[in-house]
């Protein structure tokens, strides 16, 4: 089932408006989480309204994603209490990605809500996006979205997509109860709203919208996008992992880590309420570092950096979305997106899974079958 | 040169792999001293982690060591540690580990003979591996 809602003056802002007051008007919903401008300076923020007039600000396709957004719907949906509302979220596909890996982690459930998933246009880096907003204030996302779905070059004033959005092939909202079609659609004149679900099926029902078709075009233009971003996917894996080749190679990569740690609170599915390496496990007694030191000649304090970046991998890169935000979070520049998308693409396939991908696919950890994985065991003389 | 006397950490599960250990040693079966036994309940409780931890301390490699399939105390730690394990082989390799410093061995409680046989086989691939990349890292 397809429904189109009509773009005016090439406003797409606004026609993501019509839609989230539509939602909101009805019986059922009783509030929308929205990525909304804020009244004070030029942030895009993840907001949570329940009173219409507030839509007016809302900024779905501005290029900029401050945060992932899938921890904060975790806490919206963390309990089954009766009486607590349904919800609209508007989502990018990799906030929907990670939002899958915490429901499957029990960090958020998926009963109260329902997902508003949009084909996604991309977005800069938090650095890049400020000195853009600044720069074209309040045409900002009107002159972004116009220029990306024109097919121009997405580079506008010097600023191109973060690394993490040239190098996504999963720009589609799968997963979401209802998607918005935005690639290959004549958006100058209408964009398109399917169902994914059987709850977004009813919810586009009740919305009584006049009824669209999918252009056969569509395919072409999702498909070469697709092949553009792997292609620069496969280019950023072959460089990384020449970059990682060794110990003293991810090192140097790393070398300017100071553990803050940024990148954890940053990751959408790094979930635990108290990460070890926040424990008084690492409050080494002194001597363990001077034995450290005595034992190499010396030891780069804090210590325990490779270690965390290490165990960050083996513990979350088979949830990894490839969102970027760890990337985002660096205060020293660090780019971690494309290591850490690397080692979970490995890791992911190792395992046959694709994060956030499926509901019902059981996360690899939490698994097992007795006949698998044969080679690892025995030392092979 | 000095000669290179390779460090091997090995978690070992309290039911099967220890006490084929502790069997080893009843029997009066040598083994090299460059296995440090770590006892564990299960290798279902080996945290990747630990591994790392291990290997960037300097080992030469990390053996974890439980009960048969079918055979775990606990039903199927067993099967979990080979996911962790299956796990760390796919990720060490890319920064340099060469496989052979992470290994995985079923030994049951009775194998006394096949734990000191192993013991021995692990000790001399790793001797002639040579030391590990992390023992003189300064960054760790």
């Amino acid at each position: 089932m397809v429904a189109a809602i009509e773009v005016h003056d090439h406003d797409l802002t606004a026609a993501f408006r019509t839609l989230s007051t539509a939602v909101l008007t009805l019986e059922t919903i009783d509030a929308v989480f929205v990525p909304m401008r804020l009244p004070c300076g030029s942030a895009v923020m993840p907001t949570l309204v329940t009173d219409p007039a507030h839509l007016e600000r809302i900024d779905p396709l501005a290029p900029s994603f401050a945060l992932n957004a899938a921890k904060v719907v975790g806490q919206l949906t963390r309990n089954r209490k009766a009486g607590i509302g349904k919800i609209a979220v508007l989502l990018r596909p990799c906030e929907i990605r990670a939002f899958v890996e915490l429901v499957k982690l029990n960090q958020g459930q998926t009963e109260n809500i329902l997902i508003i998933g949009s084909d996604c246009l991309g977005a800069f880096t938090n650095h890049d996006y400020f000195a853009f907003a600044q720069a074209k204030g309040e045409d900002a996302s009107r002159i972004f979205y116009q220029s990306m779905l024109s097919g121009q070059e997405a580079v506008l004033e010097g600023i191109n997509l973060s690394g993490a959005c040239r190098a996504c092939e999963s720009f589609l909202p799968t997963g979401a109860d209802l998607a918005v079609r935005l690639w290959g659609v004549a958006t100058e004149r209408h964009i398109l709203l399917e169902a994914q679900t059987d709850k977004g099926a009813a919810l586009l029902e009740k919305l009584q919208l006049p009824t669209g078709q999918v252009p056969s075009e569509r395919e072409g233009v999702v498909h070469a996008l697709v092949d553009q971003r792997t292609d620069y996917r496969d280019a950023m894996f072959a460089a990384t992992a020449a970059a990682i080749g060794t110990l003293e190679k991810l090192a140097a990569y790393l070398s300017h880590c100071v553990n803050c740690y940024n990148c954890r609170v940053a990751c959408p599915v790094c979930y635990c309420r108290e990460c070890v390496f926040t424990t008084d496990l690492f409050d080494h007694d002194p001597l363990q570092y001077l034995s450290w030191a005595q034992r190499r000649g010396a030891v780069k304090l804090p210590t325990d950096t490779l270690f965390y970046h290490l165990t960050r991998m083996a513990h979350m890169s088979t949830a990894c979305v490839g969102c970027g935000q760890c990337s985002n979070a660096c205060p020293n520049g660090i780019d971690l997106m494309p290591l850490f998308r690397l080692v979970a693409h490995r890791t992911q396939g190792v395992f046959d899974y694709k994060a956030g991908e499926d509901l019902a696919a059981k996360p690899p950890l939490t698994q097992f079958k007795e006949d698998e994985f044969q080679e690892v065991v025995g030392i092979g003389e | 040169m000095e000669s290179f006397e390779p460090v091997v950490v090995a978690f070992v599960c309290n039911w099967c792999t220890y006490t084929a250990a502790d069997l080893a040693g009843t029997s009066r079966l040598d083994y090299p001293p460059n296995v440090r036994l770590i006892r564990v309940m299960c290798t279902g409780m080996v945290d990747p982690q630990y591994i790392l931890k291990a290997l960037l301390e300097g080992a030469d490699a990390v053996l974890v060591s439980g009960c048969h399939p079918g055979d775990c105390h606990y039903i199927n730690g067993n099967y979990k540690a080979r996911r962790r394990i299956k796990l760390l082989k796919e990720i060490l390799p890319q920064f340099g580990f060469e496989p052979e410093r992470l290994q995985l061995t079923w030994i049951g409680a009775s194998d006394g003979i096949q734990f000191a046989a192993i013991m021995r086989a692990l000790v001399a691939q790793v001797t002639a591996l040579g030391p590990s990349q992390a023992r003189s890292a300064m960054i760790v």
